[in-house]
């Protein structure tokens, strides 16, 4: 690990001040202790966010607000989480063992950093670690890879499984950076790596993930997680679904469907929702929008059968979701 | 063969483009680091002092620590205060062997620096034991044989100790899903799922 | 102490040291002043080290030592080979030479006061390389396939026919003729490889990660060109190994060589990543397997081929093809083993080394038969079922395979199956039904033990022995319990030193047959000295009795026939001062050896559930019913079988090693990304003992549990999946995509 400074502000201020100046901030650090001791991620200062007062999870009318220091494991065990919003805590306990959801923040989830394993290897080219270093896993060991929002340059998969939920619900942002606080959706924090995998989100410099805003409302009742693996527990997602159904009168009012483990982001699947509206919550509706899931993929050697495995999991991802009372 | 039984793969440049070469900068660190930082260390190994001073109670007793920074827990544990109870399988956050309680919640003590964690309050295999006495999830993984080789157990039980807290070994079924962080290869599951059911029934 | 000790389910004897956290592993022996070493591992698959900028790190703090090819002391290296070993090639010499054979091989050493000051210098090592494009899979058609030269020498042969298997299997009326292909595993145990090493002058203390003491004790002497006696080795406890602590690897040199280099103690603990490098693997192996078989059901030839990879330094060799010589009866039979020499590291024994993999090979194809003929799968092996082994032409000290069927499919519910693929569901579930043979031979080698019979009534018991995880501690001290009619707890075994009498690796399902044998022995030449002890004492009640008509009851002596208690040990060495020392040692019969067949089996049944819309693969039940000869300790025993299923269910579903065939890197070096069965994959798992009484294979009559328990369980999964889709994938692991257009 490469020697750094740590710094403990008492005050967001203070923090966002040395986070312009160019240090990386660290709360649970199960992602970046993790890349320091591959010396993938190198910060000479670290700024420990774990005494401002980010965390806490509260309701707001229509809105569940979590702060983004709040844990993994406190929000997936959260009343009002549970009751307003399943899907975020079927999604969490999904996601990592119990330990590191006691040590995950909800901020650090959502900028974990890939898992593509020549991200991890010094010795190989990556572009996303290295700019212009090349992309050994494009002509690589490529099974885990994305085959949606690709490019030339990178492959790798957003690895987050509450991300994906949070996209499904239209959650949206509070950041406060050196310019101030603003909001937008948690989608658009995700950038595609086009020519520049190395910018892996929105955030300006310095700005500090405040809270997470989700939206209520009657689809929430009617919404699951499946994340299908090898492995029951403990293994990220090769595909995993988010959805969420309005259904009145035996009728599609409204769908949500955002995908996990095919994508180089949380990938929202507008065209299958589309495709649902108007319809009965039946499998053959179902299968007829999970079509149109891998549209436009881009497999690549070891990993086709994503583009296969991506349609099925929504269908038994929305089966589930009709499934509950 | 095993990745792809039916087609040859063509060799080609894993390293970058840039390091194409036939005689390749071996520590590829070189290759994957942006130049400015690699002059950086290679000209200036200055010694960098960053130690930090921290108390830290364990197991009860209160230890003023000098850490480097980059000093885990886990490391702390062992190569400084020698409790090598608890064991690193991994150091990846990936296996849960070295579980323990941090103010009372189980986390993975190879991801978690000490110098985050002033004043915090840690539990660790060797505090269970009171007075010769075992703590009965101790008795337990014994009795009902929850460990072979006994390397992860001091993981497993600390794991449990947190599962059985937060909750969470109500059944044979919830309990496997709520330890599946901590891996066994000796595949004594079994016997770890029994120990914290029966340690949870007695508590 | 009536009731006989062995057959008892006694709690573990070490049970309490290992949940407090007292039981003290490797890396765990901390010595005063120590420093920290870490592994520059190789960055390139095949080539030659250019350049060490050495001297960039050595500037870096806390740095003691950077230890290259270059400033490395040439070391004698004597010739010395265990039978673990590879009979063929020669073992990697450390820093010896610029030579790069494999990727992840070592090329520096880095020693710092901190670990952490050790890894940042490791990581910034600049080593450059010449490189060459490695071979790396056995598939390419320029991976040379070579005869194992050591086929005679080893169990595994590289040919073996009887009858004529390609004419018998060509006019047979029934066939089966498949590939079959088994990924690489690593071991993975949970505790890494780790030594420290402390030098004395010119005598060596490691503590170190061993299955194999008294091995590793000469493999370091004869590297370093020192008297045997002169290293020792400590290791009382193993936190998992399943064979990749069998042979003494590369890291145990460095770590003996860098304590030289700075006269410090040092620790030297493998990453998670570099056990992928150095220290062995199950290997990749490609087989067919032909069957041809009469309508009824009988087999008339079998053809068993199997490929294993190897590196080019040495040639490893396993049982690939050995079981199909001797499982069923068939008067045509042909094996073949070949090797692939490949830019790797040398393969090593992996729990059921060869047989594991073989009998995947085996038990695939008889299933495959089954339905080709419609006959039960069981039904089908009842009907091949030998009197004797075929291929030895010598009946078989037990064999109890058709009663672990018997016992297992009732147990299991084999009855409710239907024989149909794709006929049984749960709900939306495919449900799957498959069974296996397993079978494992029932080795034996030379070993010896110690005990001594101390002045307060205890017994001490000692052999270089080794305890990985199966209870030897615990069984060992039934075994002298037993012998000696002492209760248990006045006996102390202790092993993990190789200065203790010598014993056998502590692998190959022979520690109990060996080191228990030879504890017996030792226990009754203790109680022979007691005995003439106690009739040379004048004070003795039996002085000048003859030994002849002496008896040992529940750890007393007394004349036969006699009702009194007689002299308990504590009387005889009290009276007598020193206590009684006695070493004893046990061997096979060579005779019997010849006479006998000597093998392990048993029965696995598998019960899977599939999703048939997303591929999900979950074991719902495992059933084995073994035949094992004498069961020590129940409770020991069920613990092996059912881990060893698990390791199964890992073979079978999940564990592969993937090398990027590019520079021959493991590309899932990872314990998040080399999948192991966690908690919640674990289904209803059930172990049954048939009783079998064999006299022929040791005094105990113990036949070995270790390997067996895993061999035949990804067979079984493997057949249950084909019958709950439909769908036969012959190679392991079997993962959602195979199954997910079933």
């Amino acid at each position: 690990m490469f020697p750094f400074v740590l710094e403990k502000p008492d005050s967001t201020e203070d923090a966002i001040a040395a986070a312009a100046a160019g240090a990386r901030y660290i709360a649970g650090g199960t992602t970046l202790v993790d890349l320091m001791r591959e010396e993938v991620e190198r910060p000479e200062r670290l700024i420990d966010i774990n005494r401002l007062p980010l965390g806490g999870i509260r309701v707001e009318g229509e809105h569940l607000v979590i702060g983004a220091l709040a844990r993994m494991a406190e929000v997936a065990a959260d009343a009002n989480v549970q009751r307003l919003q399943p899907l975020i805590a079927e999604s969490l306990i999904e996601g990592a063992s119990p330990q590191l959801r006691n040590m995950a923040s909800m901020g650090g989830n959502l900028l974990q950093r890939v898992r593509c394993p020549y991200f991890r290897m010094l010795d190989a080219g990556c572009n996303k670690r290295t700019p212009g270093s090349g992309c050994a896993a494009i002509d690589g060991l490529n099974a885990g890879h994305a085959i949606l929002g690709t490019s030339d340059h990178c492959v790798a998969t957003h690895p987050s499984d509450v991300a994906v939920a949070l996209v499904a619900l239209d959650a949206t942002m509070r950041v406060r950076g050196p310019q101030g606080e603003r909001s937008f959706p948690v989608e658009e924090l995700f950038r595609l790596p086009g020519d520049t995998p190395h910018l892996e989100h929105t955030l300006l410099p310095g700005e500090l993930i405040v809270e997470i805003r989700v939206p209520g409302g009657p689809h929430s009742r009617r919404a699951r997680y499946l994340k299908v693996r090898d492995r029951a527990s403990y293994e990220f997602a090769l595909v995993s679904a988010a959805v969420a159904l309005l259904v009145e009168d035996g009728v599609i009012r409204q769908a949500r469907i955002a995908v996990g483990g095919v994508g180089t982001r949380p990938w929202r699947l507008r065209d299958c929702e589309a495709e649902l509206v108007g319809k009965g919550p039946d499998r053959q509706a179902f299968e007829e929008a999970a079509r149109l899931a891998a549209r436009g993929a881009r497999p690549l050697r070891h990993n086709h059968f994503k583009a296969e495995l991506l349609p099925r999991t929504i269908v038994r991802a929305l089966e589930m979701a009709g499934e509950v009372a | 063969m095993a990745e792809n039984p039916s087609e040859l793969h063509l060799p080609g440049p894993i390293m970058s483009r840039r390091e194409a070469l036939q005689v390749t900068a071996g520590a590829v660190t070189l290759a994957a680091l942006p130049p400015e930082t690699v002059a950086a260390t290679s000209s200036s190994p200055a010694v960098v002092k960053n130690d930090m001073t921290l108390t830290m109670t364990v197991n009860g007793r209160i230890h003023t620590l000098t850490v480097d920074p980059r000093q885990s827990v886990l490391d702390v544990l062992r190569e400084t205060l020698d409790l090598t109870g608890t064991k690193k399988g991994c150091n990846q956050g990936a296996c849960g062997a070295c579980t323990v309680l941090v103010d009372g919640k189980r986390i993975v003590s190879c991801l978690t620096l000490a110098a985050m964690h002033g004043g915090a309050q840690i539990e660790t295999i060797e505090g269970l034991e009171k007075d010769g006495v075992l703590h009965p999830l101790q008795e337990a993984f014994v009795e009902h044989e929850g460990l072979q080789c006994g390397f992860c157990t001091p993981g497993q039980i600390m794991s449990g100790l947190g599962c059985i807290a937060e909750g969470h070994a109500g059944s044979p079924q919830e309990i496997q899903f709520w330890m599946s962080g901590n891996i066994c290869r000796c595949g004594a599951y079994p016997g770890i799922v029994a120990a914290v059911a029966d340690a949870a029934g007695r508590t | 102490m009536s009731a006989s000790l062995i057959g008892r389910p006694l709690a573990r004897v070490d049970g309490r040291a290992k949940v407090t956290g007292t039981a003290r592993y490797a890396a765990d022996f901390n010595q005063p002043g120590q420093l920290y070493a870490v592994i520059v591992s190789a960055t390139v698959g095949l080539g030659r080290v250019m350049d060490v900028a050495a001297a960039e790190v050595e500037r870096m703090p806390g740095i003691a030592a950077v230890i290259t090819h270059r400033n490395a002391p040439k070391l004698p290296y004597l010739p010395h080979r265990a039978v673990i070993d590879p009979a063929v090639g020669e073992r990697l010499h450390v820093l010896q030479e610029d030579n790069v054979r494999f990727y992840g091989q070592p090329v520096a050493i880095v020693v710092a006061d901190t670990l952490d000051h050790a890894e940042r210098a490791a990581t910034a090592l600049r080593v450059t390389y010449e490189t060459r494009q490695p071979l790396v899979d056995p598939a390419d058609r320029r991976a040379e396939k070579i005869v194992p030269e050591a086929a005679t020498r080893a169990r595994a042969l590289a040919d073996r026919s009887r009858g004529d298997a390609d004419g018998a299997v060509a006019q047979a009326p029934v066939r089966i003729d498949e590939t079959y292909d088994i990924a690489r595993e690593n071991h993975n145990p949970m505790e890494p490889h780790a030594t420290i090493a402390a030098w004395n002058g010119d005598r060596l203390t490691l503590w170190s990660k061993s299955q194999y003491l008294v091995n590793e004790q000469a493999e370091i002497a004869a590297v370093f060109g020192l008297p045997a006696e002169n290293v020792e080795v400590i290791c009382p406890f193993i936190g998992g190994a399943f064979g990749t602590s069998l042979r003494t690897w590369p890291h145990v040199t460095l770590a003996a060589l860098a304590a030289r280099h700075v006269a410090r103690p040092v620790k030297l603990v493998l990453t998670r990543k570099q056990m992928f490098f150095t220290t062995g693997h199950r290997p990749r192996t490609r087989q067919r397997v032909a069957l041809g078989a009469t309508p009824e059901g009988r087999l008339t030839g079998v053809i068993h081929e199997g490929m294993g990879e190897t590196s080019r330094y040495e040639q490893f060799m396993e049982a690939l093809t050995n079981v199909t010589d001797y499982l069923y009866s068939c008067p045509n039979v042909r094996t073949q083993y070949r090797l692939a020499q490949l830019d790797t590291s040398t393969p090593n024994h992996m729990r059921g080394p060869g047989d594991a993999s073989g009998i995947f090979a085996l038990e695939s194809a008889m299933d495959e038969l089954s339905y080709k003929l419609g006959i039960d799968p069981i039904e089908l092996r009842r009907r091949n079922e030998p009197q004797i082994d075929e291929a030895e032409n010598k009946p078989f000290s037990s064999r109890s395979l058709m009663q672990c069927y018997e016992l297992g499919s009732e147990r299991f519910g084999w009855a409710r199956r239907t024989p149909k693929p794709r006929s049984m569901r749960d709900g939306r579930l495919l449900i799957g039904m498959g069974a296996a043979t397993a079978t494992y031979p029932a080795f034996h080698a030379p070993a010896s033990a110690r005990v001594r019979l101390l002045a307060d009534g205890l017994a001490e018991v000692e052999a270089a022995a080794s305890d990985m995880g199966p209870g030897t501690y615990t069984s060992m001290t039934q075994v002298a319990a037993e012998f000696l009619g002492l209760p248990p707890e006045q006996v102390r075994f202790r092993l993990g030193r190789s200065a203790y009498p010598q014993t056998p690796s502590h692998g190959g399902s022979w520690t109990m047959a060996s080191v228990g044998s030879a504890i017996r022995a030792a226990c009754l030449e203790a109680q022979a000295q007691a005995a003439r002890r106690a009739v040379a004492d004048t004070r003795s009640p039996l002085f000048e009795a003859s030994v002849g008509n002496l008896e040992w009851s529940a750890g007393h002596l007394r004349r036969r026939g006699e009702a009194s208690t007689g002299l308990s040990y504590q009387d005889i060495v009290a009276r007598t001062g020193a206590p009684v020392e006695a070493e004893g040692s046990a061997q096979r019969d060579p005779e019997v050896a010849e006479r006998y067949s000597m093998h392990s089996f048993g029965a696995v049944f598998a019960e899977v559930a599939i999703d048939p819309d997303v591929g999900t693969i979950r074991v719902r039940h495992i059933v084995g019913a073994y035949g094992i000869g004498r069961v020590v300790n129940p409770l020991l025993a069920r613990s092996q079988c059912t881990g060893g299923m698990i390791g199964g269910i890992g073979m079978a579903l999940m564990e592969r090693t993937v090398l990027d065939l590019r520079d021959g890197r493991p590309v899932n070096a990872h314990m998040a990304d080399y999948l192991m069965p966690v908690n919640l994959d674990i289904p209803k798992l059930e172990a049954l003992f048939v009783d079998e009484v064999d006299p022929h294979v040791n005094p105990l009559g113990v036949k070995g549990l270790g390997e067996i328990a895993l061999v035949g369980t990804a067979p079984a999964i493997a057949n249950a999946v084909f019958h709950a889709t439909g769908k036969r994938v012959r190679s392991l692991p079997i993962h959602i995509e195979d199954v997910l257009t079933a």
